[in-house]
């Protein structure tokens, strides 16, 4: 330690702290202020399109963790599978969303919950009545969904509390003049 | 312009603070007094924690607790009763005695430091001491002892080294603490808190700069702020020497913690800021409010500086604070001795252009080990 700037760093310190004072806590009280998720964010639960799905299992297949579980039966009056048992054990889910991706049939997609913790475990494994789409409550996320991406109200970003406004940093770009680029 | 004199005009005044028409005369006077101190500086320091966290947490773009009550006022509360309904853990290999002692050790002298410090004109325990400030600087360096025990008697040595730190470094800055406060009894001729305020027409702070910031630098120190808490890094160490305190006893040693800081800024504010001389407002509030004042400008350093490392806070005292020191209280004795009457306020430049002289001269030579810390 060597007092080469005779303590004015402490003063620039001690002046930097109390600027803090005038700026607004970036704080968010949380059970009473939610802040807008990102548009596309993966959710700890899947959203299921019964009429869309034709129960080909593809996200099965793709789950890298096993965890989604599907039945289904024939229907030869309809002449397509119905799916008998759709099931996801949440607990497992990594929320990749590979099976999003996978989806042939754009029948998956990912939810913007993440409120989904629970006092026991095989509380965690969804069906596919929790999971249906159109239910009340259940948000689709932009996940792989662009339209649906576009219609989400844009992620609030903390910074944005702050009330203070920074200059904005100077980006000089220096212009090669012909004869400098034939010197080249 | 008086010299130190403790003739037996001022042991006389000692009687003064004292109520002769009370019933039971001095135990009447003794047990509301202390009653209403304890009580003071209980409720202080409750309100200093409460201010220190919001404080810190604002001066962090945080909010600090704001849950308990409303804006979270009854958040120290809460922790209080919380760290008494704990269990109170003592571990097998410790000597039990001295573990149950030491908080108690370091508890009770800080209360004593209370009993001089005057909230108004004569207002203290012991109305005018006229050896108060000898009276503070020995009794508070009693608490030390406490955590010395502490560390001692958890049989951890961990513990011990972090004791062992915190006598080192309360030993080594008594000395500039003590050498600062003596240039202010310089001034004013007298040992006694409540003549020293008498006399500060014009605050300390303004006469002895360097003297305040010695003060203040050494004080924090002494009491185990930030920058210096190194030997109780809450985000470092586990405490240090009472890791192994849990419960009651651990709460005695948080209470200890910001009742030396009261104290500190109760002395602070008594010898540099004039204690309860003010305007309009009656005494007390004026004094609470400075000692609120003191208090938020070591909340501010706390926010503000990191950790110093125990090689540079021994370096700091003795090669930096103890030098400038010895040269401020020569310079006070000889303004004393040599500037007439009524003219105190010639210091206020002289002081000014020696501290400012000292310290550019002190940070030149001044080094420690081969790290490069720009401050």
């Amino acid at each position: 330690m060597k007092f080469e700037h005779y303590g004015r760093g402490i003063i620039k310190g001690m002046s930097v702290t109390i600027q803090h004072l005038k700026r607004h806590p970036t704080v968010n009280q949380y059970p009473e202020q939610r802040l807008n998720t990102s548009r596309r964010i993966r959710g700890n639960e899947l959203i299921w399109d019964k009429k869309l799905c034709t129960g080909c299992a593809t996200c099965a297949k793709t789950c890298p963790q096993g965890a989604i579980d599907i039945v289904t039966s024939a229907n030869l009056v309809n002449n397509k599978y119905e799916v008998e048992k759709y099931q996801v054990d949440t607990g497992y889910c990594i929320q990749c969303a590979l099976c999003v991706e996978a989806c042939p049939f754009l029948a998956l997609f990912m939810s913007t919950a993440y409120e989904k913790a629970k006092y026991r475990r095989n509380e965690l494994v969804q069906q596919k009545e929790d999971m249906t789409r159109g239910q009340a409550g259940k948000v689709d996320s932009g996940y792989f969904y662009p339209d649906i991406a576009a219609a989400l109200p844009s992620q609030t970003l903390l910074i944005e509390k702050v009330t203070e406004i920074r200059p904005k940093a100077k980006v000089e770009v220096k212009k090669e003049t012909p004869a400098e680029a034939v010197k080249k | 312009m008086t010299i130190i004199d403790l003739n037996i005009s001022n042991l006389v005044s000692l009687q003064k603070g004292l109520p002769p028409d009370w019933p039971g005369g001095f135990w009447w006077h003794f047990l509301v007094f202390t009653s209403i101190v304890i009580n003071a500086v209980l409720i202080l320091v409750m309100a200093f924690i409460y201010v220190e966290r919001r404080g810190l947490g604002r001066m962090q773009s945080r909010l600090g607790p704001n849950r308990t009550g409303p804006q979270g006022i009854f958040q120290p509360v809460a922790d209080a009763l919380k760290v008494l309904l704990k269990e109170d853990i003592v571990p097998d290999s410790a000597d039990k005695v001295v573990h149950w002692l030491a908080p108690l050790i370091a508890f009770a002298p800080t209360l004593m430091i209370f009993a001089v410090i005057p909230f108004g004109n004569g207002w203290s325990l012991i109305g005018d001491l006229n050896i108060g400030m000898l009276y503070v600087v020995s009794i508070a360096s009693v608490s030390t002892l406490g955590v010395f025990m502490a560390g001692w008697a958890s049989s951890n040595k961990y513990s011990l080294l972090g004791a062992m730190r915190d006598v080192a470094s309360v030993i080594s800055y008594e000395i500039p603490l003590v050498l600062a406060v003596a240039s202010v009894v310089l001034i004013t001729g007298s040992l006694s808190l409540n003549q020293i305020v008498q006399n500060q027409d014009i605050p300390f702070i303004l006469l002895q700069p360097l003297g305040f910031l010695i003060f203040f630098m050494a004080g924090c120190a002494e009491i185990n702020r930030s920058p210096f808490d190194l030997l109780e890094a809450d985000s470092e160490l586990v405490a240090g020497f009472h890791t192994e305190y849990s419960g009651m006893k651990f709460a005695m040693f948080y209470l200890v913690e910001y009742a030396e800081a009261l104290a500190l800024s109760a002395l602070i504010s008594t010898l540099f800021l004039s204690g309860w001389r003010g305007p309009l407002l009656p005494p007390w509030l004026w004094f609470v409010g400075k000692i609120f004042f003191v208090f938020s400008v070591m909340i501010w350093t706390r926010a503000t500086l990191p950790r110093v490392r125990i090689d540079q806070l021994m370096t700091f005292t003795w090669k930096f604070m103890l030098p400038l020191a010895l040269i401020n209280l020569l310079v006070t004795a000889v303004e004393v001795l040599a500037l007439p009457e009524n003219s105190l306020w010639l210091m206020i430049p002289v002081n000014f252009a020696l501290t400012v002289a000292l310290i550019l001269i002190g940070s030149k030579s001044l080094t420690v080990g081969r790290g490069r810390v720009e401050v």
